[in-house]
């Protein structure tokens, strides 16, 4: 039980969120009006998912260095958790576009940098499922999933700021810059960047479990 | 008459330099960006922030009870 207090935080974070992220004050401004408390559950999800996708290269180095079919198991249930955070990110964003912006998708760097990650995260997973050889598999993804991140977080976090955008965070902008002076938002955006990526991890650490519950039963049905 | 007027040109600027900036003050809640401020007057925010926080609730109810389950299986593979 003392292992889990993580868990009992990300419970208590969330709870915490849906009911201070609609009740707190924010600034009133144009365009923006109501849908401004979107930062608490849209851009979570992008923390979520980066800091589980650099759990799964820990992994993945791990994995190159003292290959077992554990650490295996802990990369591809991480990054799958950073997939689906990923894809939650993009929906939200676009709904979000839609009524701020006027458009479910624009051709914004930052939007299609998003996608292109995206893209590239989705390609581990066809690539995974391509071998039949379990430890070929386990290497070449581990491999992959390295240099999957190490391209994926300049098309999310460096190029967009390097040209204009309509995306709050990029087009040379300082991240947030423009809510965080708000201290109200930020009384609530933090616990609900905490509580997000704990709870990616948390689902991560679930699925893991799963599949290597699933393995040791293999095992023992060998053995 | 006309002189008198001309005299008063000071004072009826100087009286307008004052108001002007009052009154766009006293108009500025039909400027301001529009929120769900009828929502949280009539207190109906609440039934939506309870609603929500029953579904996530029971979501995250959900994950512990198959983070217990979990950890029963596996101390029962391992044996």
């Amino acid at each position: 039980m003392k292992k889990n207090w993580w868990k009992a935080l990300s419970v208590v974070l969330l709870l915490y969120v849906a009911v201070a992220g609609l009740l707190l004050p924010v600034p009133r401004l144009a365009i923006l009006n109501e849908t401004i408390r979107n930062l608490y559950f849209h851009v979570p999800m992008w923390f979520g998912m980066t800091f589980v996708l650099l759990a799964s290269v820990y992994y993945s180095v791990r994995y190159l260095r003292t290959p077992t079919p554990e650490l295996d198991i802990r990369a591809h249930e991480s990054a799958r958790t950073g997939i689906l955070m990923g894809f939650v990110g993009l929906a939200t964003g676009s709904i979000w576009a839609k009524y701020t912006w006027g458009a479910w998708w624009t051709n914004d760097p930052k939007l299609n940098g998003a996608a292109i990650a995206m893209l590239i995260y989705g390609a581990y997973l066809v690539l995974r499922s391509s071998f039949t050889d379990e430890q070929q598999r386990a290497r070449i993804s581990a491999i992959y999933n390295i240099f999957a991140f190490a391209t994926a977080m300049p098309l999310f976090y460096i190029l967009p700021r390097l040209t204009d955008s309509l995306h709050p965070g990029a087009g040379g902008n300082p991240a947030f810059a423009k809510y965080d002076l708000d201290s109200n938002m930020r009384l609530v955006f933090y616990p609900a960047v905490i509580g997000w990526t704990l709870l990616a991890f948390w689902l991560a650490q679930l699925a893991s479990r799963v599949s290597l519950l699933k393995l040791r039963l293999y095992e023992k049905q060998l053995a | 008459m006309k002189n008198s007027l001309r005299k008063l040109r000071p004072v009826v600027t100087l009286l307008l330099a004052l108001v002007l900036p009052v009154l766009e003050v006293v108009a500025q809640p039909a400027t301001q960006p529009e929120m769900a401020d009828a929502l949280r007057q009539s207190g109906k925010i609440y039934v939506v922030v309870a609603v929500i926080a029953v579904v996530l609730a029971g979501l995250l109810f959900f994950l512990v009870s198959l983070d217990r389950k979990l950890t029963r299986l596996e101390k029962e593979v391992k044996e």
